[in-house]
């Protein structure tokens, strides 16, 4: 029999990774007291609902060569946002896309579209083609590079006062 | 480091979901033609150089009853590492990249509930007297993330 553990609990033993060991889960496991097969019915709960979304790696783009990371940005007519993101955020180059609020009158950007590549060049040019599928409907654009990773930790939850 | 062909096969594969089984590696290590131990040896590696940030569970704060919310700051030259050391002394600043405009510093906040975001970018306003503009997202159109090795 074993302890009951929170979703919490396995969320913060499970925040900083997985151990890159043969058996990751009885390892952590290990670790909240509790049986490698609880822990990963709870973490099959956890994806079923959505808190998990999955376990993977999270490369650094900088160091495949991906050395070009543009934040494209968009001010596009509200009425066609939804239709115009769909087809912008389906692009292969396209790695993330969202309709943000803009922060008038410094920022009127409202849909955001990262792109990554090799080269400044080959971003510009990604940049160009969603300008003409966007057409008449933007406004305006703008893009910013990312000239360095200041921080890349994924969540981390605070500590609990004991 | 350089990755060879096998690395970037391997780098391709686990960005996408790991089986959850007991011996997860071994199953992608079958996967893949490669045994266990010269799986687990490359991830290794790869995450020693820094190639792979993080392994692990991607998790969803807001499926979690939290929050995310992309800010912006417009950070003077002559301050910036300074608001930077008090921006990032924040648990909450999931990722935070320096861009090239006058907003030049932009991080994710992950909060466990949605008031936690504005409670944090208050506290960042507090400490460092400069705005904490805040683009929550308002539509996903796509989270693939991934990219090719």
């Amino acid at each position: 029999m074993t302890h009951q553990v929170s979703d919490r609990d396995i969320i913060t033993a499970l925040q900083a990774g997985l151990p890159l060991v043969p058996a990751p889960y009885a390892a952590v496991a290990e670790g909240l007291g509790i049986d490698e097969a609880d822990l990963m019915t709870r973490i099959a709960a956890m994806k079923s609902s959505g808190v998990i979304r999955r376990i993977a790696a999270a490369p650094n783009h900088y160091k495949l060569g991906m050395i070009a990371n543009g934040m494209t940005v968009w001010d596009v007519d509200d009425a066609r946002i939804t239709e115009l993101g769909a087809i912008i955020g389906a692009l292969p180059f396209v790695t993330h896309s969202y309709e943000r609020p803009r922060a008038l009158p410094d920022w009127p950007y409202n849909l955001f579209a990262m792109v990554h590549g090799s080269s400044d060049a080959e971003v510009e040019e990604k940049r160009n083609q969603i300008a003409a599928i966007l057409g008449d409907a933007c406004r305006g654009r703008d893009i910013l590079y990312s000239t360095r990773i200041l921080k890349k930790t994924g969540l981390r939850l605070r500590k609990k006062e004991a | 480091m350089t990755l060879d062909d096998t690395d970037r096969r391997i780098l391709n594969r686990m960005q996408e979901d790991l089986p959850l089984c007991s011996a997860p590696f071994a199953a992608v290590a079958t996967e893949l033609g490669l045994t266990e131990s010269d799986l687990l040896t490359r991830l290794q590696a790869m995450k020693d150089t820094g190639v792979i940030t993080r392994f692990g569970p991607f998790f969803d704060a807001a499926a979690m009853g939290g929050a995310f919310c992309l800010c912006a700051m417009a950070v003077p030259a002559d301050q910036f590492d300074a608001v930077l050391t008090k921006v990032n002394a924040h648990p909450e600043v999931a990722h935070n990249y320096e861009r090239t405009h006058r907003l030049n510093m932009w991080f994710v906040l992950a909060t466990e509930t949605p008031e936690g975001i504005t409670t944090t970018a208050d506290a960042i306003e507090g400490e460092t007297g400069i705005t904490v503009h805040r683009f929550p997202k308002l539509q996903e159109f796509y989270i693939g993330f991934r990219v090719a090795a």
